[in-house]
Formats: structure tokens, C-alpha cells, sequence
């Protein structure tokens, strides 16, 4: 007992004395709960559109005023010219094209029938499938006054209308920042915890005083918990500055208890530091350490369901991303922060979690080695 | 019973392509300094670190005062004191913070061990709130070796302690391995300058991972069986190139201001006159006593 505490003391000692890594453990995480959720903001507005219009025809005309009067569109001018549109989509001047076809109007009342083309830049990919749902929505909006309008009203309303009003729940006003904090909290308190505990480790192996180590009658489990120990505990420091920052900057209360929270750290920072251990384990060097790690939080990042929702992804990949420990831990920030849960509704999530902690730690035990065969 | 004592210790690296040690036997005895001599890549380093228990040897065996590195190794770990080659302590803990750091993995008390690391803890005392990242190589490697004692080991294995050292350094650092000599500690130590195998009680000279000769510094070179000349003469590179042309010229090689050479056979004025026409001016040659260098150049040359 009294030699883990020595390396944990050891340990913390000599973290606060690197300058270096302080500053990168206190600030970069701010930094980054600062700007990433402003930045990350999916909603798309200012999509460029360009209509030609061949019918010029009054209904063509306040179907175009009609798009134009949207927050999404700006209208960009085409002269008409299917050439010139084809050019400014290809020079990205316009996003979005929009062909009102000759004899629009005129089939619409006759046949009552009639045809639209939307032409989309979809290199970025979001931006044409969110401005084609949105010039859609408003077509089909379009077309309700119009037809409205041509049919005699009856006496009554026979022309039956479903009226749709949606409310988000638990996030009633779509706030990016309310969605993307806990995540990006997530994010940190796993490079903290685990990276910072494997490149440790890595370095003791590098600058050779963990051969002192071995040497010495030190247990292993020890010397593990030694190592774990300090980075649990910085760790849930960096919770604590990412609730704190999440307060001051975004006004965010977690609607669930801050106990929860604490609770569901202190279990997850155990499976991060295992992740971190086992890495350590694995590698020589401080480069391959890296290097390493950037390719695992590329992969906790990309299929942890930070950007784009776990639901979405193939079949496959949505086993993948269970595997993935970071998964859990932002459902469980979301659900406690955003929606209030309770420790009771996320047991599912709680069991993985011990899960991870318990293989990831006892395979990292395994794998270290006092000595080289 | 010898306090260490190797028994064909075999060691090889990347599935067996470089050989690092083949059969290495010696025995060390109690209370004695015993050092590897070699140069660079001769397998010392692999050698301490089995003996240390880091890494296992392929085959044969070794033990350390009856333990064995492999079996016995948390027995081992304790009566050891391993300093490494490279400078390994915590460079942003302050040099007491190491000693204490030590100490206490290594279940000792600093206050117990005192009277065995005190010469050396004088000398870093009035350092002992400075970083050992910021001390010089000298300090350095005194406070390594106040670590590696202070849990009272019965062996020290030192793995070059001096290399990176000024003369200065070097000097106290081996006046202190004798003091701990003095109090029957046993020390392994290995090292790429000849000039300190003088100061060990007996050496071995290893050399691309087998042991060339074992014995007292004194006796090793006698053992020589070819007579060992200095030759010097105006121009010293065209010495070197005549005398290694002449046929019966066994070895030649530049040491300091002359040139050591051994003959395979005749005699030394056979070679003068072969000289003779080749080289302006006069041409000294004498017979010298051999040093530990000459015994290497020897058995590098035979053994090719």
C-alpha cells in the first residue's frame, strides 16, 4: 500500500512539475469545449440556390419568391441561362439548382400534374441533402396553397389537412452546444486519462528507469496502480473543468444529478486508463505511442457516435462503435446532462462500462512484462 | 561457492540471427571487483542485464550468491543493486527525492543504509534539492549509484558507469567502488576503457560475445606467447604500412606515440633490416611489457 502511494505521489509530483503538460492538460481542453461545439454546428443555412425559370408565369414566380422568403436559400442569379447554372454550380457560386420547366403553370392547372428538377452540388454532401429536403418541404407547401386555392371551397373543409408540430424533447430548441458539450467532455476526460497514463508509462520506458522498476521487488499491480491512480484522479479534474467551463460559457446545468455524473466518470476512467495501460504495454517508444493513439481516437471519435448518431451507421459499424468505450460514456453524459437520467436508467450502459474496465485492465496486467524473454 | 558464476550463457537476438553472448562462463568471487572488459557490442551489457534478471538467456545458467535469475529472480532483485548504462532516475525529481523513491520500493530505509552511502551522499549533499536532470555526468552517476545501494545489495552490477565520465569522476567513482569493495560487497562491473581494468581485482575480455581470457590484469597479458615491440620512427604512417607489409608481421596497430607490434616469427632486428631500405632516418624498436590492449589486438588478429 504504502509503495502505490509512493508512485502516485511520485507520479503527480512530476507532472506538476512539467509546465508543458499542465498547460496542455488544463488548457487545451478548455480551448477545445470552447470552440468545437460553436464550430461543430450541423445546421445549414445560406444554401445557394439558383432558379430557372422557362415558364415565367405567375405561379413560377411566387414558387421562386416563395423559396427566396426562406431562412436556407439565398437566391443566386441565372439569367435563365441553363449553361450559365450548370457553370456556377461547377464554380461553386450556387449549391442548389432549381428548373422550372416551360409550361409549368399550364400543366398544373390543366393536368394537374407537373414536374420539377433540383440539381445539387454534393460534395458536401450534407448541405445538398438538407437544402433538397428543405426546397422540397417548400414545393410540397407550394403545392398545398395551390391546389387550396384552385379547388371551389365547399361548405366545409372536405379537403382534410394533417397539420404537423413537432417538439424536441428534452433539447426543445436544438442547441448545438447542449448536444455536442458532453460529448466533447467525453472526448477529454479520455485522451486525459488514457493517453496521458500510456505515453507516462511509455516514458518511463524510454528514459529507462522503469529497468529500476523491475529490478526492484515492485509488484506489479503496484506499480500498475501506482500509474492509475494519478491519472483517475487528473481525470476527474478535467470532468470537474468541463462541467465548470460548460456552465460559464454555455450556460449548460446538467438536469441529472452531478453525483450521477461523478459516479459514471469515475467508472469509466477506469476502462479509459485500461485502454491507456494496454497500449502502453504494446509499444517501445513515445512516437509509437502516438502514433498509435491517433489512430484509436480517430476510431472512438469517428464511431463514438460524437457527430453522427450510432442509429445511422450500417449494421456493421454499429457493432463496432459497441465495442467502443467512448460510445458509452457520451450516451451517458448526454442522457444525465440533457434528459436527467438517473443512474437506474443507464444500467445497460454502466455494466459495459465495468466491462471495458475489467478486460481492458487485466489484459493490460497481463501483458506487462517485468522482463523481456 | 562463488558469489556469481555463469554457466554457458547463451543470448541471442531477432530469432537467433545476431548472437549477443555464446557460452559464457566465469565465476566471480566474494568481496572481489570483477570487470568485463570489451568494447562496444560485445555482449556486456546482454550479459548484466540476464544477471539482473531483465531478460532471459537463451540457454545455460547463471547464479547469484546461489540464486538463479530466471527461477530465484524476486530473490535475486533483492540482494542485487543494478545501475544501468544510461543515466535512469526520475530527471524531474530532486536528487533526495530519488534516494527516497528507492529506498522505498526497494523496502529500505535511507537512515538504516546511511553508513554505506554516506561517502557518496556527502559528495551530493550540497545538490540534494536540485533536479537530477540538471547535475553534471559525474554527479549523475554517483547518485545512480547511491540509488543501486541503498538497499544494501550483496552484489553490484554496474553496466559502464563510467562511460560519458570526466577522468576526474571516473577516479572518485572507482575510489568508491574500492571503499565498497572494502566492505565485502561484490561488484561486476563493465567497461570499454582499458586503463580501468587496472583498477579491478580480476577481469574477463569479452569480445563479440565470448570470453577471450579470464584472470588478474597482471597476469593476462603475460599469458601473451609473442613478444610485444614499440616501434617509432620520423614518419609514423609510412612505419605503420612498412612493418605491416613485412611477412612475419603478426599484428601492428598505433599506440600513441609508437606502434605496437608482434612478430609471428625471427627476430626483431629481422624487421629492422627489412625496414631498413623502406623508411628515411633511424627506427626505434624495443621490447615492451604488454597491456591489456595488447592482449585484444592479439586475439583479434589470431582469431581472423
Amino acid at each position: 500500500m504504502i509503495k502505490m502511494w509512493l508512485i502516485v505521489r511520485k507520479e503527480l509530483a512530476l507532472v506538476f512539475r512539467q509546465p508543458a503538460i499542465l498547460r496542455m492538460m488544463i488548457l487545451m481542453p478548455l480551448m477545445q469545449l470552447i470552440l468545437l461545439p460553436l464550430a461543430a454546428d450541423y445546421e445549414v443555412k445560406n444554401i445557394n440556390l439558383q432558379v430557372i425559370d422557362q415558364d415565367h408565369s405567375s405561379y413560377s414566380r411566387s414558387l421562386t419568391q416563395k423559396l427566396g422568403a426562406s431562412p436556407y436559400f439565398k437566391l443566386v442569379e441565372a439569367n435563365g441561362d441553363p449553361a450559365m447554372a450548370r457553370r456556377n454550380l461547377e464554380q461553386n457560386k450556387a449549391d442548389l439548382t432549381l428548373n422550372i420547366p416551360a409550361g409549368f403553370e399550364k400543366d398544373l392547372i390543366r393536368e394537374s400534374e407537373t414536374a420539377l428538377s433540383i440539381e445539387a452540388d454534393a460534395v458536401n454532401g450534407n448541405k445538398a441533402s438538407l437544402g433538397c429536403a428543405y426546397a422540397s418541404q417548400i414545393i410540397g407547401d407550394f403545392n398545398r396553397e395551390v391546389r387550396e386555392k384552385l379547388m371551389q371551397l365547399p361548405r366545409f373543409n372536405d379537403f382534410p389537412v394533417i397539420e404537423v408540430r413537432s417538439s424536441f424533447w428534452y433539447n426543445p430548441f436544438i442547441k448545438y452546444p447542449l448536444f455536442m458539450v458532453p460529448g466533447i467532455l467525453a472526448l477529454l476526460v479520455t485522451m486525459v486519462g488514457g493517453l496521458m497514463a500510456a505515453l507516462n508509462i511509455v516514458q518511463e520506458k524510454e528514459i529507462g528507469t522503469i529497468e529500476q522498476l523491475n529490478v526492484s521487488p515492485l509488484r506489479r499491480y503496484q506499480f500498475l496502480m501506482g500509474k492509475l491512480i494519478p491519472f483517475w484522479f487528473l481525470g476527474m479534474v478535467s470532468v470537474t473543468l468541463g462541467l465548470i467551463v460548460g456552465y460559464l460559457v454555455y450556460g449548460i446545468v446538467p438536469r441529472g444529478s452531478l453525483l450521477t455524473i461523478y459516479f459514471f466518470s469515475a467508472v469509466y476512467l477506469i476502462g479509459a486508463l485500461g485502454v491507456g495501460l494496454l497500449l502502453s504495454t504494446l509499444v517501445d517508444n513515445q512516437m509509437q505511442a502516438t502514433l498509435f493513439a491517433f489512430f484509436i481516437i480517430m476510431f472512438f471519435v469517428l464511431m463514438g457516435g460524437l457527430y453522427t448518431p450510432i442509429d445511422s451507421m450500417p449494421r456493421w459499424a454499429q457493432i463496432l462503435s459497441s465495442f467502443n468505450p467512448v460510445t458509452y460514456f457520451i450516451r451517458v453524459l448526454r442522457f444525465i446532462v440533457i434528459k436527467g437520467s438517473g443512474i437506474s436508467d443507464l444500467l445497460v450502459e454502466l455494466r459495459s462500462m465495468l466491462l471495458f474496465g475489467i478486460v481492458l485492465n487485466v489484459l493490460a496486467v497481463m501483458n506487462y512484462r517485468k522482463r523481456s524473454a | 561457492m562463488k558469489t556469481i558464476q555463469t554457466d554457458r550463457l547463451t543470448r541471442t537476438f531477432d530469432k537467433g540471427k545476431v548472437t549477443a553472448l555464446q557460452e559464457v562462463s566465469f565465476a566471480v568471487e566474494k568481496g572481489e571487483i570483477f570487470g568485463l572488459i570489451g568494447p562496444d557490442g560485445a555482449g556486456k551489457t546482454t550479459l548484466i542485464r540476464i544477471l539482473a534478471s531483465l531478460i532471459l538467456p537463451d540457454s545455460g545458467s547463471a547464479s547469484l550468491a546461489g540464486f538463479d535469475p530466471v527461477r530465484d529472480y524476486a530473490r535475486v532483485r533483492q540482494i542485487i543493486g543494478y545501475m544501468p548504462g544510461r543515466f535512469s532516475l526520475y530527471q524531474d525529481l530532486s536528487v533526495q527525492e530519488n534516494l527516497r523513491f528507492f529506498a522505498t520500493v526497494f523496502k529500505a530505509d535511507l537512515e538504516t543504509n546511511y553508513p554505506l552511502i554516506k561517502d557518496l551522499y556527502d559528495q551530493l549533499a550540497p545538490f540534494k534539492n536540485r533536479r537530477a536532470g540538471q547535475l553534471s555526468g559525474g554527479m549523475k552517476q554517483k547518485l545512480a549509484l547511491c540509488c543501486a545501494l541503498v538497499h544494501e545489495p550483496e552484489i553490484l552490477l554496474l553496466d559502464e558507469p563510467t562511460t560519458g565520465v570526466d577522468p576526474v569522476s571516473r577516479r572518485e567513482f572507482w575510489d568508491m567502488l574500492i571503499r565498497l569493495k572494502a566492505r565485502g560487497i561484490t561488484i561486476l562491473v563493465s567497461t570499454p576503457y582499458m586503463d580501468e581494468a587496472t583498477l579491478c581485482d580480476r577481469i574477463a575480455l569479452i569480445q563479440k560475445g565470448t570470453i577471450l581470457e579470464t584472470g588478474t590484469p597482471a597476469e593476462i597479458p603475460r599469458r601473451l606467447s609473442r613478444p610485444v615491440y614499440a616501434a617509432s620512427a620520423g614518419d609514423m604512417y609510412l612505419l605503420l604500412r612498412a612493418v605491416r607489409d613485412y611477412p612475419e608481421t603478426h599484428s601492428c596497430y598505433t599506440f600513441g606515440e609508437s606502434h605496437h607490434v608482434q612478430l609471428k616469427s625471427g627476430s626483431p632486428q629481422d624487421l629492422l633490416d627489412f625496414l631498413g631500405g623502406r623508411i628515411p632516418g633511424p627506427v626505434a624498436l624495443d621490447q615492451i611489457e604488454p597491456g591489456i590492449e595488447d592482449v585484444f589486438m592479439d586475439k583479434m588478429t589470431s582469431r581472423t
